[in-house]
């Protein structure tokens, strides 16, 4: 197992994200932060609140479950559900920024426009990934990246936050499950 | 999980985790679009070989919006009507590629017989066996339950529930029996001795003979329907009586507890178990039940089939 970021990293990582997306979206007046459970939900409360610093105005942030929409469901176990918060304000025409926690074939994000789509027509779906392991078996880039991690198939990449694991780290681990 | 047969086969975790992931479902039938990709491309037959409204539509809304693709089947019309045996039947079902069986049946069992045999590979729900188990009833009225009283707990402890009427017959007593003390609520049966069952002295129960005085204690009053139908022998004198002792009417229900429910499976005999003006007043839930079905109904089918291909051979 090797550190691949520190909880420094993380909090650096996502301070350059929440810039990029203010800078990509001119301000945040028409953003709506939509974090993927369970990891992306935290992440996406977090930028929310680096936004809301630098900005001193709310951001809309939410969660969008993507379980009922995976085109693995056949293949894994079930699992369960998680809540979909969509803020008040709808996604119509807004510019959703999707947050993950690992860009990794890119089925999540496939799912997560299927989801999206069930609920409105937003005016652009960007996505932010707190790391971008590569490997994608579809053709989706993220737009904000925290770190690009090169790794091998037969790797994991484990995400740790303070608000599920008590403290923030990103590390890969040899030996995929 | 596989098949949902009955209560007794779930833990307290599993019966929480539907009642969770409904919870979850419910929104969905709240949207715009009521639909979600989920079993696309999955084949869910309703077997229904025994007459049923409410838990037939329910289970067919449910899975048509998880877009699963659904064929219906019941006995009237069928080869069942020719005496063709269960068997025979489930192996059609198998043939055509069914993954999963909605079953109910007059046989107390049966779901547990067309699970039980290596008939067919996919997933059997029990929806009513006989005088037996209803388990997806039992889910949603817990479901129900918690909604309005659970107060945000998952479980169901602290509260109290009188289930009244006629127990003997009811599959819907027995689920729920199970599955609201095995979610910590206290349960009392009130019924005329007669339409007790035997052995119902082992069921995590209290017993009652006396509904006006268990009424002004409970925090839900679940009313059961007087199952003419099964009825082979005469269980009490005549329905006035009945009525008179184990009815629910208006002058009833103004004893029971400030913010207490009344609850009825379907369908009811107005006039007999249960006053119109009772099911019609605002303490009712009775239409909700039919709401919150789809959603449990949901969830069970989601639990059972999502990831169940691979697991059962098929695929």
């Amino acid at each position: 197992m090797s550190v691949a970021l520190s909880a420094q990293d993380i909090s650096r990582a996502l301070t350059r994200i929440s810039h990029e997306i203010l800078e990509k979206n001119q301000g945040a007046s028409n953003l709506v932060l939509l974090g993927i459970p369970t990891r992306g939900a935290h992440l996406a409360t977090r930028i929310s609140e680096i936004i809301q610093s630098i900005e001193g105005t709310e951001v809309a942030t939410g969660t969008l479950d993507i379980t009922l929409f995976r085109d693995d469901l056949r293949l894994r176990p079930p699992r369960a559900i998680m809540p979909t918060k969509i803020p008040t304000s709808g996604i119509e025409g807004k510019d959703v920024v999707l947050i993950d926690d690992v860009l990794f074939s890119g089925r999540t994000v496939r799912s997560a426009l299927d989801a999206l789509g069930e609920i409105g027509r937003p005016q652009t779906v960007q996505l932010a990934a707190l790391v971008d392991r590569g490997h994608r078996e579809l053709p989706i880039k993220a737009d904000f990246v925290g770190k690009n991690l090169p790794t091998s198939k037969n790797q994991t990449v484990k995400v740790l936050l303070a608000e599920i694991d008590g403290r923030d780290e990103v590390s890969i681990e040899e030996e995929a499950k | 999980m596989r098949h949902l047969l009955s209560i007794a086969d779930l833990s307290k975790a599993d019966a929480i985790s539907i009642l969770d992931t409904a919870t979850e479902l419910a929104r969905v039938s709240d949207g715009a679009v009521k639909k979600l990709p989920t079993l696309r491309g999955r084949t869910i037959v309703n077997l229904f070989a025994e007459d049923s409204t409410r838990t037939r539509i329910s289970f067919e809304a449910a899975a048509k919006r998880l877009s699963a693709d659904v064929i219906n089947f019941s006995a009237k019309g069928s080869s069942l009507s020719k005496g063709e045996s269960l068997k025979d039947t489930a192996m059609t079902l198998q043939a055509m590629g069914a993954d999963a069986v909605v079953i109910r049946h007059s046989a107390s069992g049966a779901a547990q017989r067309l699970a039980d045999n290596q008939w067919m590979s996919g997933s059997v729900v029990n929806a009513g066996d006989g005088t037996h188990e209803h388990p997806s009833q039992a889910l949603l009225d817990a479901f129900t339950i918690r909604k309005h009283l659970g107060m945000g707990s998952a479980d169901l402890s602290g509260l109290s529930v009188a289930i009244v009427g006629d127990v003997l017959h009811s599959r819907v007593a027995r689920s729920n029996v199970l599955l609201l003390s095995l979610l910590g609520a206290k349960v009392t049966l009130v019924a005329p001795p007669t339409l007790l069952p035997l052995g119902i002295d082992s069921w995590p129960a209290e017993v009652s003979y006396d509904f006006d005085a268990v009424i002004p204690h409970v925090d839900v009053v679940m009313m059961l329907r007087v199952q003419q139908e099964r009825m082979t022998d005469l269980f009490f004198p005549n329905a006035r009586e009945y009525s008179r002792y184990f009815g629910l009417n208006a002058e009833r229900m103004s004893s029971m507890k400030p913010g207490a429910i009344v609850m009825h499976p379907g369908p009811m005999n107005r006039g007999l178990e249960i006053s119109a003006e009772v099911a019609d007043s605002a303490r009712s839930v009775i239409t909700e039940q039919v709401t919150n079905g789809v959603s449990v109904r949901m969830a069970i089918l989601y639990v059972l089939l999502a990831g169940g291909a691979l697991e059962a051979g098929s695929n």
